[in-house]
């Protein structure tokens, strides 16, 4: 698969910097709070997205357990949040714990206290967890579908797990967070919801330019290359279950900074985020923006569940089926997702079609051949 | 038991599709949910006047109906989506995702008894062209023939859905609610077997599952088209050069799939009631048969159906307390902790996948020196 990058000169993307700059600072005056809350919420998504990419798009591994880290990182947030402004409670524990007789604060709540600690925790707990989980699975060459469904596995045990633990971390119910205090001020108000949003928006940048580091140079290389022929980077001498250990929990903490941040701007974390379906959600918003080209996965994040609302709003009941069509078109006709055929010959191709440029004579027997590589 | 036997039903279908054709079908859930709604639509037609002299033994015309039905749409699947899709098992999984959800919205929003119409013209319209004589399938104008049964079939469709719609009214509304199956008089109470007191009703389905397995074990073994499966799941390219068609394979193997998935649907909807999100609640259990068991051998759907069935049963209920009473604290203590439904899910699944970390091919894995597959 190879994506010829779309040539811009520098003047064009600096003013397409600017342009995007300027918007994000202006957003919060323009936008209505409702809308930008909206919008701050799916730009979080994008980070998620990102990662979704970075093992799929480059690396070849199609994880349906990504709700677990997002998840995560969105508890963690959560309980910091929760613990911080629980003083006025009895015990000096969050209020959900008195419905269930708890007196004390389980163990594991206990470092959250630190900001610090839980600055830390939103990423880094996220990425071992999903470093610990690919490397048990990798080290036994567990792939392709197997991975997938392993991970679903995962996604489900979790779900279980959170749902079930109503004494630990107040199951289905999940952490509410828009009532808490952050810097004295309330997380659900206006201008806390406007600050986030800033947040969020540089961060989806930064990890965007993270992201870009990370599929350059040999690593990237390594990481398509295993995409491609697995057991031919074994031969010569790399052993892929490192580099797909260390990819897997990079995606794993993009998707506890993407959780975090969603989990303050929707003012709940529950472990509806740990849903199979929301998972599988993540995974066509690359595949439609476009799967190995990492500005797909953020336009795709965010352009799909914004339709999503919209259609949401007018039609409830059609999403689904819009959803499932999507699926299913994306799969069949557009396999490289809108941005690689905007990348490809695809606009070029729909042209000639109609006879509106000229055909480039090249050679077939080339042409085929290179479709049949791509199969697999 | 019951439970396991359900899952056995549902992933031999499972397991047949992936492990023939290496498609992940996600959809699998959703052609349970079908079969199940099929019991649903039947049961309720036999109230009909007309055929209430035979109520009791709709479950058993359900059985077929609901394999022919789930067979079906999963062989126009087949045709539509999949086919498109050979050897890229990750884009199968994408694809039957998106329809899985429009099968579910489908069955919230439209009427049951629309849907039944539709189902049958399908039916008559797929297969109403192959009965026609060699003579006229052989002409060239066969393509009119073709389209007119469509058409034929699209009316028989629609007369079909008004004339239930109109007998039967509580088919006539789209709703999104959970409906239930009652089981038929002969069906309900226990019956004592060593002792202990089986509801009928899962001895049914456990006599359902043993029929279908039995029957799925001597076609894969006994017949022409079943020798011709096997084949294909051994070495397609070497079985299409020897003339088998690997297209009508495919076709009939996802049929027969998907038929499964529809009876283990009637067994569904006699364990409780049945919604359009019934299918998800399985689904993912299948896919754990179908990896612990090892992919394309039934002995090891079986085996681990069953064991999945029952320590489910074990965990969950906390039988384990009872069998082994004075175990140490600690221990109790863990397994108390694991004793409900959801948390015995848990257990299991990381029993799995510890289990998988030892023999990461499943119970019985295919032999093999390949590389990769």
């Amino acid at each position: 698969m190879e994506f010829k990058n779309l040539k811009l000169s520098k003047k064009t993307t600096f003013i397409v910097w600017v342009l995007i700059i300027a918007f994000v600072i202006a957003a919060p005056t323009i936008l209505p709070v409702f809308r930008l809350n909206l919008l701050g919420r799916y730009l979080s998504l994008a980070i998620v997205a990102l990662g979704v990419d970075l093992i799929w798009g480059f690396t070849g591994l199609l994880s349906l357990g990504q709700g677990i880290f997002f998840a995560l990182g969105g508890y963690c947030a959560a309980m910091y949040l929760q613990i911080t402004s629980s003083s006025e409670f009895p015990n000096n524990i969050p209020e959900f714990f008195g419905l269930y007789g708890v007196d004390n604060l389980p163990f594991f709540w206990e470092p959250f206290r630190s900001p610090i600690f839980s600055l830390f925790a939103i990423w880094v707990i996220p990425a071992l967890v999903a470093g610990m989980l690919g490397f048990l699975v990798f080290r036994n060459r567990i792939k392709g579908v197997y991975f997938s469904i392993l991970t679903q596995a995962s996604l489900l045990v979790f779900f279980n797990f959170f749902n079930g633990q109503q004494k630990l971390i107040n199951g289905t119910n999940g952490l509410k967070t828009d009532v808490t205090q952050l810097f004295g001020q309330m997380v659900g108000s206006e201008s806390m919801q406007r600050m986030f949003f800033w947040v969020t928006a540089f961060l989806v940048i930064a990890a965007w330019f993270f992201a870009k580091w990370v599929v350059k140079g040999r690593f990237g290389n390594i990481l398509i290359g295993i995409r491609d022929d697995e057991p031919r980077v074994r031969f010569t001498g790399y052993n892929p279950v490192i580099f797909k250990t260390i990819i897997f929990s990079i995606a794993g903490g993009l998707a506890g900074i993407s959780g975090a941040l969603y989990t303050v701007q929707s003012g709940i974390v529950s472990p509806q985020f740990m849903t199979v379906p929301f998972s599988i959600e993540m995974v066509i918003w690359v595949a439609v923006g476009g799967r190995g080209t990492l500005l797909g996965a953020i336009l795709g994040a965010v352009f799909i569940n914004y339709a999503k609302s919209l259609v949401s709003e007018a039609l409830p009941a059609s999403w689904m089926f819009i959803q499932g069509g999507l699926f299913i078109l994306v799969v069949t006709a557009l396999p490289e997702g809108v941005l690689g055929w905007i990348q490809g010959d695809g606009p070029r191709n729909l042209l000639q079609r109609f006879g509106l440029k000229r055909k480039i004579e090249t050679y077939p027997s080339l042409e085929i051949n290179t479709r049949d590589g791509n199969n697999e | 038991m019951a439970i396991g036997s359900v899952l056995l039903v549902a992933a031999l279908g499972l397991a047949i599709v992936f492990g023939l054709m290496g498609v992940i079908n996600l959809a699998h859930g959703e052609l349970m949910m079908l079969g199940a709604y099929t019991t649903y639509v039947t049961q309720l037609i036999f109230k009909v006047p007309l055929l209430k002299p035979y109520y009791n033994a709709y479950v058993i015309v359900s059985i077929f109906l609901a394999f022919i039905v789930s067979g079906v749409v999963g062989i126009l699947l087949e045709k539509t989506v999949i086919r498109k899709l050979y050897g890229s098992p990750l884009e199968t999984l994408l694809a039957t995702w998106g329809v899985s959800l429009i099968l579910q919205q489908f069955v919230r929003s439209v009427p049951l008894a629309y849907g039944t119409g539709l189902v049958i013209s399908l039916i008559i319209g797929l297969f109403l062209p192959a009965t026609f004589p060699l003579k006229i399938r052989e002409s060239i104008n066969f393509k009119y023939f073709k389209f007119s049964s469509w058409i034929f079939a699209a009316l028989t469709g629609v007369l079909t859905g008004n004339l239930i719609s109109s007998s039967v009214s509580k088919l006539s509304r789209a709703s999104a609610r959970n409906v239930d199956v009652t089981a038929p008089a002969w069906m309900r109470g226990q019956v004592e077997i060593l002792g202990t007191a089986f509801p009928k009703t899962r001895l049914m389905i456990i006599i359902i599952t043993l029929i279908s397995v039995i029957a799925i074990t001597l076609f894969l073994n006994q017949s022409a088209w079943g020798m011709r499966i096997r084949a294909v799941t051994q070495n397609r390219e070497m079985s299409d050069c020897l003339g088998i068609s690997t297209e009508k394979v495919d076709v009939l193997t996802f049929g027969i799939g998907s038929g499964l998935a529809g009876v283990a649907g009637v067994a569904v909807s006699l364990l409780g009631s049945v919604g359009p999100n019934v299918g998800g609640n399985y689904i993912v259990g299948c896919f754990m048969v179908v990896v612990l068991g090892g992919v394309g051998n039934l002995l090891g759907t079986v085996f681990a159906s069953f064991g999945i069935g029952i320590m489910t049963d074990l965990i969950g209920a906390g039988r384990l307390l009872s069998i082994w009473p004075n175990m140490p604290l600690p221990l109790s203590n863990t397994i108390n902790f694991f004793a409900t439904t959801s948390m015995a899910r848990v257990m299991i699944f990381a029993l799995i996948v510890i289990f998988l970390q030892f023999k990461p091919t499943g119970l019985f894995p295919q032999k093999g020196r390949m590389v990769e597959s």
